[in-house]
């Protein structure tokens, strides 16, 4: 092995793999063998069975939704006003020096810590939900999303100007275009954090979601549900997040050449 | 046509944290008239590209004004193109879609932008490429088009800062054969810094040889070779007489650079 030298793309999904067969093996071995009581934790197999009879039989599927519809509706309320306001933020300083330190102070107030006030003013349904996601998402996208577009080269924005664009037109066509790569893949970032503000979130006072579903697993001391529920939580992120890869490539061909 | 009138501008930088200011440029004034190609040829850190940027509108005078066809100049605008050494072509737009980038802006409608764009395109003999993104051309392509993209604005003047700066050698006189052969079609009035004295004599009707910071100009010669010119014409006995005479400038100013920085 030299530092910094590449493998081959076959090689590298062979040794991804790899650690999942292991990690599944010591699994495996540690519970099957009976070395870890049932009730710490359960063996992949029974995992999987009660895993099963969730969807069928108990209505998982519909959780899931849920907790997939908390998700996209607290990141896009958040994104929807987090993009603007981070761009202006980045474009024009004044703007900036307005809000920057009040999203900095923002960004450091833990948002689960939220969630007593959150039921307190909207009580348990999804209101509180989709909040206490926007709360964990929309400080840290307008000030990421601030720094970027702020980081503009400068020798394009100035041969903008040479080219006769007024001070709106680089907004639009320098700015805006330069960052939006990097606003996409902090858009994909912000994502997977939201992912366990909603676990957080069905934790406490929710009568559905995957979250909800752990919870009650708890008091059951099924281990295999909680099991499957986490797991069930790890795939969706990353078919999310190759997903959201796969179109930020595909829109920003440019920024990979 | 149009005239550049450089009246006594002068450019002081503050002082950082509570430093004595910085004078870049003395009062300079220098007359461009109409398809005038003059060189400004100076050492590193005199102010000739601060005086470049002050025309350009980048930058703003503490002294004296600019003036363009008798107006003073408040910023930036596309009657004044600009190559910067620094590879300045816009990376999420292809080669004709930067080059379109100044029409697009006048509002300009899509045919005519494209066959402004396929002239251009043509004349910096970029045929073909007009679909690749800059990441996908070498620096000399890529400065090419940042050419071509100042030509397609049709400006009156055109500022040029060092744009060949970081092209290898070869690379380089190729460009300067390119450029002065796009002069000599378009007879725009240029503006053209460096720091190459062989780059300067060969393009330019006129060469100003500015001193060593702060700035201000040294001499102002007449290049008499005739135009158009060859490559060869590096070769003859008079471009090696006023090569002679800029060294001799460059070198004493460039003495005291050093000097300064002791």
């Amino acid at each position: 092995m030299k530092p910094l030298r590449d493998v081959s793309p076959g090689r590298r999904s062979g040794l991804g793999i790899l650690f999942f067969v292991l990690f599944f093996g010591v699994w495996a071995f540690a519970t099957l063998g009976g070395y870890v009581p049932k009730t710490f934790l359960a063996d992949p197999i029974t995992m999987v069975r009660s895993g099963w009879t969730l969807l069928a039989e108990q209505g998982f599927a519909k959780d899931i939704g849920f907790t997939i519809w908390r998700v996209i509706g607290g990141f896009v309320a958040a994104t929807v006003i987090a993009v603007p306001l981070g761009v202006a933020m980045g474009a024009y300083k004044p703007i900036e020096a307005f809000f920057e330190p009040f999203v900095s102070f923002a960004r450091y107030l833990p948002a689960s810590a939220f969630i007593p006030l959150l039921i307190l003013w909207a009580g348990i349904g999804e209101a509180q939900k989709l909040a206490l996601i926007f709360i964990g998402s929309f400080f840290q996208l307008v000030l990421m999303i601030a720094v970027q577009v702020g980081a503009t080269r400068r020798d394009l924005v100035e041969a903008a100007y040479t080219l006769g664009a007024n001070d709106w037109g680089i907004v639009k066509r320098v700015l805006i275009p330069y960052a939006a790569p990097q606003i996409a893949e902090t858009l994909r970032l912000v994502l997977g954090w939201a992912w366990t503000y909603v676990i957080v979130a069905e934790l406490i006072g929710a009568s559905n979601g995957i979250g909800h579903m752990i919870t009650d697993s708890q008091a059951l001391l099924a281990t295999d549900q909680i099991i499957f529920g986490i797991i069930t939580i790890g795939v969706i992120g990353l078919i999310s997040d190759v997903a959201f890869k796969r179109v930020n490539r595909k829109l920003f061909g440019w920024a990979s050449l | 046509m149009s005239t550049l009138s450089i009246q006594a501008v002068g450019r002081t930088f503050a002082g950082v944290r509570g430093g004595a200011p910085t004078l870049a440029l003395q009062p300079t004034t220098l007359n461009v008239a109409d398809n005038d190609f003059i060189t400004v040829l100076g050492p590193s850190g005199c102010g000739k590209s601060t005086l470049l940027r002050i025309v350009a509108g980048l930058d703003e005078p503490t002294a004296g004004q600019v003036l363009l066809d008798d107006q003073p100049i408040a910023g930036p605008g596309a009657d004044r193109g600009m190559v910067f050494q620094s590879y300045t072509l816009f990376p999420w737009l292809t080669v004709r879609e930067n080059i379109c980038f100044g029409l697009r802006e006048k509002g300009m409608a899509a045919a005519e932008q494209a066959e402004i764009a396929a002239r251009f395109i043509a004349e910096v003999g970029l045929s073909g490429f007009e679909a690749h993104y800059p990441k996908q051309l070498s620096g000399g392509m890529q400065q090419r088009v940042a050419l071509a993209r100042a030509l397609a604005n049709d400006p009156k003047i055109l500022l040029l800062d060092e744009p060949f700066g970081a092209l290898d050698n070869q690379t380089r006189a190729l460009m300067q054969e390119l450029l002065l052969s796009i002069w000599e079609l378009h007879r725009k009035t240029v503006l053209f810094v460096t720091h190459d004295i062989d780059e300067a004599i060969f393009m330019a009707n006129r060469c100003v040889v500015f001193s060593a910071r702060p700035g201000r100009i040294k001499n102002e010669l007449a290049i008499d070779l005739p135009y158009p010119r060859h490559y060869t014409v590096k070769t003859t006995a008079r471009f090696s007489e006023l090569k002679a005479v800029v060294t001799e400038d460059i070198r004493a100013e460039t003495l005291r650079t050093v000097e300064m920085e002791k």
